[in-house]
């Protein structure tokens, strides 16, 4: 039943690719601002890119979220998935994990090349790269939950923002803690596991809160 | 004595026994305010570093205890409806956050109040003042979320989900902000690391906490009354309670 | 406010001799939608190769009570019972086949991609062969690999009604399966409810229309 749903979310996601790509477009703007806003001295830019890489990613997280289920729920095929005789958990860690796939993994690829223009070393990068590979499937579990629990309102993604940001900003100390103790000399083992551990955690938690969230909100 | 919680929990008999306590509440707040305000300005001695400009913490503690110890009480009312499915739990959370993120406010306040003439600037990224940020941002996000959802039932529910997830996160929220901040500023300088307190502050600041609850509990009933008035309108106590009103 | 259930008059031609096992029992619904009070005190029990049409205007609360049967949002009061059992969890669902007025249909995806993830998500999963037989006695013969966004409302209503053909859960509850659909879509459907009664299935439906099903005569709700 997992692979169904992740089958399925993924082939929508391929017919609708234009989705998925603004995504990643937003992500490599957003982190191209900040040596605008700030500066172009490369010691100052080589302190903030883990910051900046991490913040952006997590804004372009929380800008995809609304697709995890808006659709689904606009057609009726959400109603279906809550009538299913399957655990409704399962269902949505299926949409989670495609979500994760489509908007997060690529900006995890995508953040070592952005890393690059910050002058940033070879291990640092690689630390980046992995740190978003622990860190963007935790933001994809809570932003689940806050999707869920906006589902249908007005103030929809703004809303959205308020309630998933606070829950977001374990992931972002710890990930961008982990670059940035590599740059100070020290190992980025602690921050890493501490991410790990985060993302097992919410791995466990995230989908159940998320389905019960889900039936609140189709009540 | 085996009371009927239930009873009390029914709109009609809570209205009016509530009602009848918040003057009390009111009452006891007040005269423990003057009690620890007398305590803080006129009591407790000049502390030897900071003056008399650390007086201001006499509020700011207090009031940061309030915002913690009201989001947990605000998460288990709310977790209460969840799960019992009673109206007056979820009510009660509704009613108690406005005055969470209140005293949260004030902490955050007067701990840049207390900041800019012990360290010379408004704001601190220390662990303490951090993290209260933080609850202000879940405070914000509770009460946004229950304020957007028209169907009474799906925003006490919803509101009971979030704040069940933020009490969960505060604890990780609290270790990840003080792991940061460990981290980045070394020898950090804390505004909550006070010296060995003298008692007398401990006393002031346990004094001005306890008149901060009652008063917080004074609020939150009068709140709770009027959301009681709102949900029910429709019942024949509530439309009596309006009549008598002039 | 509405009445409790009328049931059909005493002799009916389909009831089997004995009162058929009543497998569905509803027991005082009160449903409130915001501040409205829809129905209280709502009764009824549904046996096997029963058909019940829930009637009443626009706004009577009709879906509403649908989703209550289905259990996607739980009454003011009153309780539901399937096969003496609260209606509720995996082995409720299992029976149920529940066609909202949203049709469920993918745009993106074609209406054979549509039929089989709704069939697998029902634990019903198709063959390719039965998945385009179904779709072709609905009239979508050779539209069966096209996106569903270039259907016609009543071409994806037919991919949503797929799935009636198939069905082998005994509980259907259909709100207004019959919009948008021609004469012979419409007899498609009744002959097929009247299959799934034979066969000892049980429907709940609301309708604006007439409903014949042949063979049958429905038992009625009325809500106001």
């Amino acid at each position: 039943m997992l692979i169904t749903i992740i089958r399925r979310d993924l082939l929508l996601a391929y017919r609708r690719r234009s989705d998925v790509l603004t995504t990643l477009f937003f992500f490599v703007i957003v982190v191209s601002l900040f040596p605008l806003g700030v500066g172009p001295e490369m010691k100052t830019l080589r302190l903030i890119a883990p910051g900046v890489v991490w913040v952006a990613a997590l804004l372009a997280s929380m800008l995809s979220l609304n697709r995890l289920f808006a659709a689904d729920y606009q057609d009726g095929t959400l109603e279906q998935m809550l009538l299913a005789p399957q655990p409704l958990a399962l269902i949505v860690l299926g949409k989670i994990v495609a979500h994760w796939l489509v908007s997060g993994l690529p900006l995890a690829l995508m953040a070592p090349v952005l890393g690059m223009q910050f002058d940033l070393p070879p291990e640092a990068l690689a630390i980046l790269f992995f740190a978003l590979l622990l860190g963007t499937p935790i933001l994809s579990l809570i932003g689940a939950i806050g999707a869920a629990l906006t589902l249908g309102l007005r103030g929809g993604g703004v809303l959205l923002s308020l309630l998933v940001l606070p829950l977001y900003i374990p992931a972002l100390i710890f990930g961008a803690g982990a670059v940035e103790s590599y740059i100070a000399g020290v190992s980025p083992e602690g921050h890493l596991s501490l991410l790990g551990a985060l993302l097992i955690l919410t791995g466990l938690t995230a989908p159940w809160v998320t389905a019960v969230a889900l039936r609140i909100a189709m009540e | 004595m085996s009371i009927n919680w239930f009873k009390y929990s029914s709109p009609a008999t809570f209205y009016p026994l509530a009602g009848k306590l918040i003057p009390w509440f009111y009452g006891l707040a007040a005269m423990l305010t003057i009690a620890g305000l007398y305590i803080s300005f006129f009591v407790a001695p000049t502390d030897a570093t900071q003056g008399e400009s650390y007086r201001i913490i006499f509020i700011h503690v207090p009031a940061a205890w309030m915002s913690m110890f009201i989001y947990l009480v605000m998460a288990m009312w709310a977790g209460l409806g969840l799960v019992m499915n009673t109206r007056l739990s979820s009510i009660m959370a509704q009613a108690l956050a406005p005055t969470g993120a209140m005293f949260t406010f004030v902490a955050l306040i007067t701990g840049a109040f207390w900041g800019k003439p012990t360290w010379g600037t408004w704001w601190e990224w220390d662990a303490r003042m951090t993290s209260e940020l933080i609850l202000l941002f879940l405070y914000i996000g509770y009460m946004s979320l229950t304020a957007a959802i028209d169907d009474v039932r799906r925003a006490d529910k919803a509101g009971a989900i979030l704040a069940l997830v933020g009490a969960v996160n505060v604890p990780i929220i609290y270790f990840s902000v003080k792991w940061w901040n460990t981290l980045h500023q070394g020898a950090s300088v804390s505004l909550t690391r006070a010296p060995s307190m003298a008692k007398t502050m401990l006393l002031g600041m346990l004094i001005m906490a306890i008149a901060a609850w009652m008063y917080s509990i004074a609020v939150a009933l009068s709140r709770a009354r009027l959301l009681m008035l709102e949900r029910e309108k429709s019942t024949v106590w509530a439309q009596e309670v309006l009549e008598q009103k002039p | 406010m509405a009445q409790e259930a009328v049931s059909s008059p005493a002799s009916t031609p389909n009831d089997p001799a004995d009162r058929p096992n009543t497998m569905l029992e509803a027991a005082h619904l009160t449903c409130q939608r915001g501040e409205r009070t829809l129905f209280t005190n709502l009764s009824f029990t549904l046996g096997a190769g029963e058909l019940l049409q829930v009637a009443g205007p626009n706004g009577s609360g009709k879906t509403s009570l649908l989703k209550l049967l289905c259990g996607l949002s739980p009454p003011v009061a009153g309780e539901i019972h399937w096969q003496g059992a609260p209606a509720r969890g995996e082995d409720f669902r299992r029976h149920l086949f529940y066609l909202g007025h949203q049709h469920a249909v993918k745009e993106e995806l074609s209406a054979l991609e549509n039929l089989h993830i709704s069939t697998d998500l029902a634990g019903e999963p198709l063959t390719d062969e039965e998945a385009l037989d179904a779709l072709e006695r609905m009239g979508l013969a050779g539209r069966e690999h096209l996106p569903a966004k270039v259907l016609s409302q009543g071409q994806k209503r037919r991919v949503a009604l797929a799935r009636l053909l198939v069905s082998k859960a005994p509980l259907w509850i259909l709100d207004e399966p019959l919009t948008a659909l021609d004469v012979g879509a419409v007899d498609l459907i009744q002959s097929r409810l009247a299959e799934h009664l034979a066969h000892q299935g049980m429907v709940v439906v609301t309708t604006h229309q007439a409903l014949h099903v042949p063979g049958v005569t429905p038992r009625r709700i009325d809500l106001e």
